[in-house]
């Protein structure tokens, strides 16, 4: 039976993302249950060996031929300019903006002066590149910084050299080496030849600047590609042709693990448009091949007509049957059953008898899908022996080595031309679309540019999971929380280990702030691919845990704020990976502060506060809403504390806090992906609504200004959005939700 | 069969008349800016301009065009590559994260200023409400579009 294999993403998701939340799942206790009347093959649980996580040093790299200098695979200056290169795949989250302007800082050039490029894929060059965990700043600061400092100091050098002075005399400003005893100034163009022909020095050894006087960092700057976005040039995947490029799309089982039985092949040859069609088999991989009829065109119309003309037999033995219903039937049997403990610290069963109060909440939440705007594509030619591919993925140096495996060749032979993404959210992180379009290239023998629709997108999806929580907890006389019990239910695709982003581990907040705590896990066997999802874990943990946080300060009858800083309590760190509860208060109280926490409301108008932590991320959100008698529900305002060190691009970074907070409000409200008979009930954007304008709210946004190491922001903003919405709610109605989406227990968007 | 496309006749030969504009700019025509989201016309980031009206080209047959005047993103700066206020304003405000869906949110910015040169806040939501930014930067978006319907406004002396 197919086997899920993710090249090691799974891994490289979990180990880098968040708190300790994603760490060792695989070594907690599990129970496996099959859901009912359900036939399950298992599915074998083959997960690629770890890869290494390395910091990328900056690597000298020949230059002394081309003229240009080039000391390092960042910097590229010639007569001709200043040319920076960014080396991870931009899908949305700034980083084809944020990791140059750490170059241009210490490289000390004018950001005017600067034209940015995309690098190429080369992980010898430039360590691991990918997009994933809110990493890029956390794991390429420091080796940026160098690779800028290493340039600049070896074009002071050759100025040095230049005028006869010492290198001590000279200073740099504006791409500019001055040596200010004579006046005399040179240009770091003017500079680039004799530049070349220096050693590269030792990045260790260059000086760095300090944070004072950084004249970049911090500021405003605008998206490197935003003129050409506005001017609608090709960027994208979608947006890729090659000479003699024809046009691929391919038809899937609805049931994932179906196989094609036969269909009318020679009725779609015979279409107008139709250079060939055919049977593509799955390599036995969920993760990377999925098998179904492919068709080949001359214009993506002809393809998608020819697409609506297929007849399918399809083989469903052992394909899906998941059901969501029956899921969530199970669930609700199984809350009242303990299941293996995750961690057990303390002792919950005694703290419960001798509390005062006790509160008990059944938590759920929906499989959600990524629903980046760009569907899949990937443009790939096969000729040779020799694979191209021009794919807007997020993580390239995987998609080339399961694109090798797929059409038989070695790694070496495949060049990845990484393309812009429209939107991540982890979807990018798998490459089974990149696998499609090599394999259909591969058997047509010319370059095709692969396109899944929407339905396809929504159809073969790696969804968030779903799950469910049964909380408990209690409170004693003073009102202090006293135990917290997190009975959790979850879904494996292998049988072995709880599907990427729905394992819980022992650090899920408020782990290592309570004396007595248990968690239990127990997973549902799913077939549907899951996997990772905007802030993978804590996108859901935060939902449960902040709003049952507030159900205990509730019947303890105490301020919702006054409870949440108690529990963070004195600052300390939590572990070397885990939050520092000083921060924590710092943003919790800095949201309070900014939102007007406590101030007196008008009869259906409230508040919700909540913290979490997540990807190194410190992160407070403070919601203002109203509830109106049909139970719509007015955002008026987040007030959102964020502590995640130094600010890189101050623009790019509270956009992506106003982004995370309107996909959160999104996905709270409406967004849910359910399943029967192992089909997708949601097929296209009329049955998955996302947000729009009309209802975003006005969002504040506040950086704390902290010395720590600066932290990635691609994600820790939005867990901290859905509890701090549902406390509010009910602030304003006295009603406790415990649905995600919320629409399920009525509450509407107004 | 002719069409005409930011300013230009352009000769699209015997092209099935069912066949949805977005499809035609994109592979027949190499116009990539409008994007394609969902092929339903719910997401919006096809938006183009048909006689300045904003329409969804993915659901647009491009036999209904007839002689009238399609405008893409690629079409709205002047012939000396100069960009429309809208478009300033995208770039000055850093709107897009991803920027996938920011062709159809100009484009419908742009119908909506040329229809309603000084919209209220309530107006440009409405017509801004076509669009889908799966990245949630509606509030740059209105931002962007408030400060371009000022600039226009000061330009052309207060909107007299």
């Amino acid at each position: 039976m197919t086997s899920l294999n993710y090249d090691g993403i799974a891994e490289i998701v979990d180990t880098i993302t968040s708190s300790r939340e994603e760490l060792n799942n695989a070594s907690t206790p599990l129970r496996i249950v099959k859901l009912d009347r359900r036939q399950f093959l298992k599915m074998t649980g083959a997960v690629g060996g770890g890869l290494m996580l390395s910091f990328s040093a900056p690597k000298a790299i020949a230059n002394k031929d081309t003229g240009a200098f080039q000391p390092n695979g960042y910097v590229k200056i010639d007569s001709s300019g200043i040319v920076l290169y960014a080396k991870n795949p931009e899908i949305g989250q700034g980083v084809k903006t944020s990791l140059p302007m750490i170059v241009a800082e210490e490289l000390d050039a004018a950001w005017e002066d600067v034209t940015v490029e995309q690098s190429r894929i080369d992980q010898a060059a430039y360590g691991m590149q990918f997009a994933g965990g809110s990493t890029a700043i956390p794991m390429n600061w420091t080796a940026l910084r160098r690779a800028g400092a290493t340039a600049r100091s070896m074009l002071v050098k050759a100025a040095a050299n230049r005028w006869n002075v010492s290198v001590d005399a000279l200073t740099t400003e504006s791409s500019e080496v001055i040596h200010g005893s004579s006046g005399r100034r040179a240009t770091y163009l003017e500079l680039a030849n004799e530049a070349a022909a220096l050693d590269v020095p030792n990045g260790d050894s260059v000086p760095l600047k300090d944070p004072s006087d950084f004249h970049i960092l911090g500021r405003r700057v605008t998206g490197v590609d935003n003129e050409a976005l506005v001017r609608g040039e090709p960027l994208f995947g979608i947006d890729q042709t090659v000479p003699g490029m024809k046009y691929a799309v391919c038809q899937k089982c609805a049931a994932i693990g179906g196989t094609v039985k036969s269909a009318n092949l020679e009725d779609i040859k015979k279409m107008s448009g139709i250079v060939d069609a055919f049977v593509l088999e799955g390599n036995d991989n969920a993760g990377e091949l999925l098998p179904g009829v492919a068709v080949v065109a001359d214009s993506t119309w002809a393809a998608l007509e020819a697409k609506r003309a297929l007849n399918i037999e399809w083989e469903e033995t052992g394909a899906s049957t998941d059901s969501w219903s029956d899921a969530i039937n199970e669930a609700e049997r199984l809350r009242h059953e303990p299941g293996p403990r995750v961690v057990d610290i303390g002792n919950v069963d005694t703290a419960f008898a001798n509390s005062v109060k006790q509160a008990s909440g059944f938590y759920r939440y929906a499989f959600a899908s990524h629903a980046q705007l760009e569907p899949q594509n990937c443009t790939a030619s096969f000729s040779d022996g020799k694979l191209e591919l021009w794919a807007p993925t997020q993580t390239p140096g995987a998609a080339i080595m399961s694109a090798a495996r797929i059409v038989g060749i070695q790694p070496t032979n495949v060049t990845l031309h990484q393309k812009r993404c429209g939107g991540g959210f982890g979807r990018r992180l798998y490459n089974d679309f990149v696998c499609e379009a090599a394999a259909i290239a591969k058997h047509v023998g010319v370059p095709v540019k692969l396109q899944w629709t929407r339905e396809d997108d929504m159809a073969y999806d790696l969804y968030r999971a779903g799950g469910f929580h049964q909380m408990h907890g209690s409170v004693d006389e003073n009102g202090k929380i006293t135990g917290w019990r997190n009975r959790f239910i979850t879904f494996t695709n292998d049988g072995n280990r709880p599907v990427s982003g729905g394992g819980i581990s022992p650090g899920v907040f408020p782990g290592g702030l309570l004396e007595n705590i248990r968690v239990e896990q127990t997973a549902l066997e799913w077939k549907n691919r899951c996997a990772a999802w905007r802030a993978p874990g804590s996108n859901v943990f935060a939902f449960v845990v902040g709003s049952f946080l507030h159900e205990l300060a509730h019947i303890a009858g105490r301020d919702h704020l006054e409870v949440l800083l108690e529990v963070l309590g004195e600052p300390r760190q939590l572990g070397p990976r885990g939050m520092h509860t000083g921060r924590a208060a710092g943003v919790v109280e800095l949201a309070a502060e900014k939102a007007g926490w406590g101030r007196e409301l008008e009869e259906g108008r409230g508040m919700g506060v909540a913290f979490y932590y997540s990807h190194a991320g410190h992160i407070a959100e403070v919601a203002d809403v109203s509830v109106s008698e049909d139970k719509k529900v007015k955002v008026h305002k987040v007030t959102v504390a964020a502590d995640v060190g130094p600010i890189v691009n101050l623009s790019g970074a509270e956009n992506q806090v106003q982004g995370s907070v309107v996909d959160g409000i999104s996905t709270m409200f409406d967004l849910a992906v359910s399943f029967e008979n192992g089909r997708v009930q949601q097929t296209n954007f009329d049955k998955y609504s996302m947000m729009r304008m009309p209802s975003a709210p006005e969002i504040d946004v506040h950086f704390v200004r902290s010395d720590y190491p600066p932290t990635g922001l691609g994600e820790p903003a939005f867990p901290p959005l859905a509890p701090a919405v549902y406390n509010a709610i009910f602030a304003a109605t006295g009603q406790r939700a415990r649905t995600m989406p919320i629409s399920e227990e009525g509450f509407t968007l107004a | 069969m002719n069409i005409k496309i930011n300013g230009e006749s352009r000769d699209l030969g015997d092209l099935d008349l069912r066949t949805p504009l977005l499809w035609v700019l994109r592979d027949e025509l190499n116009l990539v800016g409008a994007k394609y989201g969902c092929g339903i016309s719910q997401c919006g980031a096809c938006t183009i301009l048909v006689n300045s009206v904003a329409v969804k080209s993915c659901s647009y047959p491009v036999g209904s065009v007839g002689d009238a005047d399609v405008t893409t993103i690629e079409g709205l700066a002047d012939s000396d590559g100069e960009l429309t206020a809208v478009q300033k304003a995208w770039i000055d405000l850093d709107v897009a994260q991803c920027g996938y869906c920011q062709s159809g949110q100009v484009m419908a910015a742009e119908a909506l200023l040329r229809a309603i040169p000084n919209p209220s806040d309530d107006q440009i939501d409405q017509a801004m409400a076509s669009n889908i930014c799966r990245c949630g930067t509606y509030i740059r978006i209105r931002d962007a579009v408030k400060s371009a319907a000022n600039e226009l406004a000061t330009d052309v002396g207060g909107g007299a």
